[in-house]
């Protein structure tokens, strides 16, 4: 797909910048932030649908900035997230999404999770049975099916 | 382009065109199913993929006007708190739906006698009892037989397991001395007629890749073709024609080309849906009809109703099920019936949600507020990833004729067919009965020991419930069909999908449009010597 053609550089190093300031590297949790490269070139590959949105995004935080994000000094940039985050309508929210939703479907992040990087299917999961003892107190509490004919 | 006639033309290979489809081949006629979608492939849906949880967002929306794919409609639904959400392919919204299986109760048939409120129904319970049992049979429930506060039925499979977050809920619910039961479901929870167990893929409303979740291209349709019915698909009916008679002779249709066609049939079967159908009859003008087909009543398209979900939820310290197993696996009927002591009248169901993915809680979580950006992101979404536990009220919507789909003036479909339009607001009724059931819902997520609650009401991507737009009667200038699905206008015109129901219960609907679906095709079977007199 080419839509990430449809980002501008200075879009993507705001997309860059942004993502951190959502998801940022922890050194405790030993995971990359959103701004890894891997995560950021999932996200621009795989935009597709919500190119014009995230860009539309982008452009607002652009013009609430002033100028490149990385480049706000760290509280101004706050400042600046916050009202994006506040503000933003759809278009932020889409761009929120498309961060975390190429996140939290990275193989270290998954994997610091306690989850298995891989699809649902066809492995899929194993559950347990649970107690169905618990089912006693409803069965003993019984009850009528109103308007029943028997 | 003129086609060979047809005995039966049915118009929608969904939940009701299936049954009534399977239940008509008997009869040996020559029936032809339309369909505006295609045969879906189970290697292409989402679980099968590493971005399983993004194409919910995208390409497998719920919502047609996000999903876009060709064989989708777009619906104006701006003037509408409850968003229309439907899948269109062979299988309808039952390829994506999360197959919790309740039946209408025997009270919903008759409110007005019960409760003074909206119409009874013209037929009752025990006339669909065989074909709830049917339709279960050849859907292939799973659930455990013997809930005191539901109608009784017969589940060929067990119930799915409890997992993690059904003892949760069922502890809770206990300390508080409420009723709550396994779900019956449409999830095979052994190998069944040729299908798959359930191995908890955990993402089954957008399709389920193992076919354990039963939709109706793999239940049904595999039966109902053997048995000689054909099935054309990419084929959107655009109207439905009439002779001097006042007889359906036909339908106009757009074929997989784009080639506008004319099928001749006998009879008409629409199966398109609470929407689907009511926008078919408005676009099926004529001199004869200029109201639209079926609509002498002038009730085609209104009463719609919903179901208002109420929806709220909570994360507790012990790991729940999360997105490794079906999503529903429980449900109470505590607050189904009437008392008017609550504030309201009729009830709603509840299903309790087992958890949730890890891209859907930090999208939603985010969304709430309670997921924050920055250095704390790591520690709390740790806290609530895999710990979620959910509870949504399904309210019973009660027919209003304000609440109605109508022609769209502008939007139209990609073959130029007038788009429907919703206009459709929350009843005080419905408001006070969420209002209440978000009360409970808090004391059970807090029993159960959950912070962080977060409220959906209603959801407003929620409107999967499409009911009560041609709604069936004896009385032909109050209703839409007879008793047993006939267009009271139009003798070889039927209507076998949810607009046909009186009231909406306070339930997931699917079983009991397909136990009705099954109930006329056996009351047409019974009258085919004299079906149009």
């Amino acid at each position: 797909m080419s839509d990430a053609k449809q980002l501008t550089a200075a879009q993507r190093a705001d997309l860059r910048t942004i993502a951190a300031m959502i998801v940022p590297a922890s050194d405790e949790y030993k995971v990359p932030g959103a701004d890894d490269a891997a995560i950021q070139a999932d996200m621009l590959a795989t935009l597709g649908r919500d190119t014009t949105l995230v860009a539309q995004a982008l452009d607002h935080l652009a013009k609430l900035a002033g100028g490149p994000l990385a480049e706000l000094d760290d509280s101004r940039r706050d400042a600046v997230a916050q009202e994006f985050r506040k503000l933003g309508g759809a278009a932020a929210a889409t761009l929120v999404r498309v961060v975390l939703q190429c996140y939290y479907r990275d193989d270290r992040v998954l994997r610091s999770l306690g989850l298995d990087p891989r699809a649902p299917f066809p492995k899929g999961h194993v559950l347990p049975d649970g107690d169905w003892s618990l089912l006693d107190p409803v069965k003993a509490r019984g009850g009528t099916l109103r308007g029943a004919s028997r | 382009m003129k086609n060979d006639p047809v005995d039966v033309l049915i118009i929608g290979a969904g939940a009701s065109g299936a049954a009534v489809a399977w239940s008509l081949a008997d009869t040996k006629m020559h029936i032809l199913c339309l369909d505006q979608g295609g045969w879906m492939n189970p290697a292409e849906y989402p679980s099968t993929g590493r971005d399983w949880e993004a194409k919910f967002y995208g390409e497998w929306s719920s919502s047609p006007n996000i999903r876009k794919r060709p064989e989708d409609y777009p619906i104006n639904d701006d003037n509408s708190p409850i968003k229309v959400v439907n899948f269109n392919a062979v299988g309808g919204s039952t390829v994506m739906y999360t197959a919790h299986w309740p039946r209408l109760h025997p009270s919903d048939f008759k409110v007005k006698t019960l409760d003074g409120v909206a119409d009874d129904w013209p037929i009752d319970y025990d006339a669909l009892t065989p074909f709830f049992e049917e339709n279960d049979r050849m859907m292939g429930t799973s659930g455990l037989s013997g809930d005191p506060l539901s109608p009784l039925s017969h589940p060929p499979m067990p119930p799915q397991p409890l997992g993690l977050s059904g003892p949760l809920i069922g502890k809770a619910m206990n300390k508080l001395g409420w009723h709550w039961w396994p779900s019956d479901t449409t999830v095979a929870t052994t190998d069944y007629e040729g299908r798959a167990r359930c191995i908890n893929l955990g993402h089954c409303t957008p399709a389920c890749a193992q076919g354990a979740k039963s939709s109706t291209d793999i239940t049904y349709w595999p039966h109902a073709i053997r048995a000689g019915v054909e099935v054309k698909t990419h084929c959107r009916v655009r109207e439905i024609l009439t002779n001097e008679h006042g007889m359906a002779s036909g339908v106009v249709y757009y074929d997989k080309d784009g080639v506008e066609q004319f099928q001749p049939a006998e009879v008409v079967i629409i199966a398109c849906n609470g929407v689907g159908t009511p926008r078919l009859l408005l676009n099926s003008v004529s001199g004869k009809f200029p109201n639209g087909l079926a609509n002498s009543s002038g009730l085609v398209g209104k009463n719609l109703m919903f179901h208002p979900y109420a929806q709220i939820y909570g994360f507790v310290k012990e790991p729940t099920d999360s997105n490794r197993a079906p999503p529903t696996c429980l449900w109470s009927k505590e607050w189904y019936d009437t008392d008017l002591s609550r504030g309201f009248v009729r009830g709603y169901g509840v299903q309790f949600v087992r958890g949730a993915g890890p891209v859907f809680e930090a999208v939603t979580s985010e969304q709430k507020g309670i997921l924050p950006w920055g250095r704390d992101h790591h520690r709390v979404f740790r806290k609530l990833n895999g710990h979620r536990l959910g509870f949504s009220a399904i309210c019973e919507d009660l027919p209003e004729e304000h609440n109605r789909v109508t022609l769209d003036p502008v939007l139209k479909d990609g073959h130029g067919i007038p788009a429907p339009r919703i206009d459709y607001t929350i009843s005080e009724n419905s408001r006070k009965m969420m209002d209440h059931a978000l009360a409970r819902g808090r004391e059970i997520l807090e029993a159960a020991g959950a912070t962080d609650l977060c409220v959906n009401a209603p959801i407003p991507w929620g409107g999967w419930h499409l009911l009560g737009t041609a709604r069936m009667g004896t009385d032909p200038a109050r209703s839409v069909v007879n008793e047993w699905g006939r267009s009271h206008d139009v003798k070889n015109l039927f209507i076998v999908d949810g607009s046909i129901f009186v009231t909406s219960g306070g339930v997931n609907p699917t079983s009991t449009i397909q136990a009705l679906a099954l109930y006329i095709a056996d009351q047409m079977k019974q009258r085919l010597a004299n079906l149009f007199d």
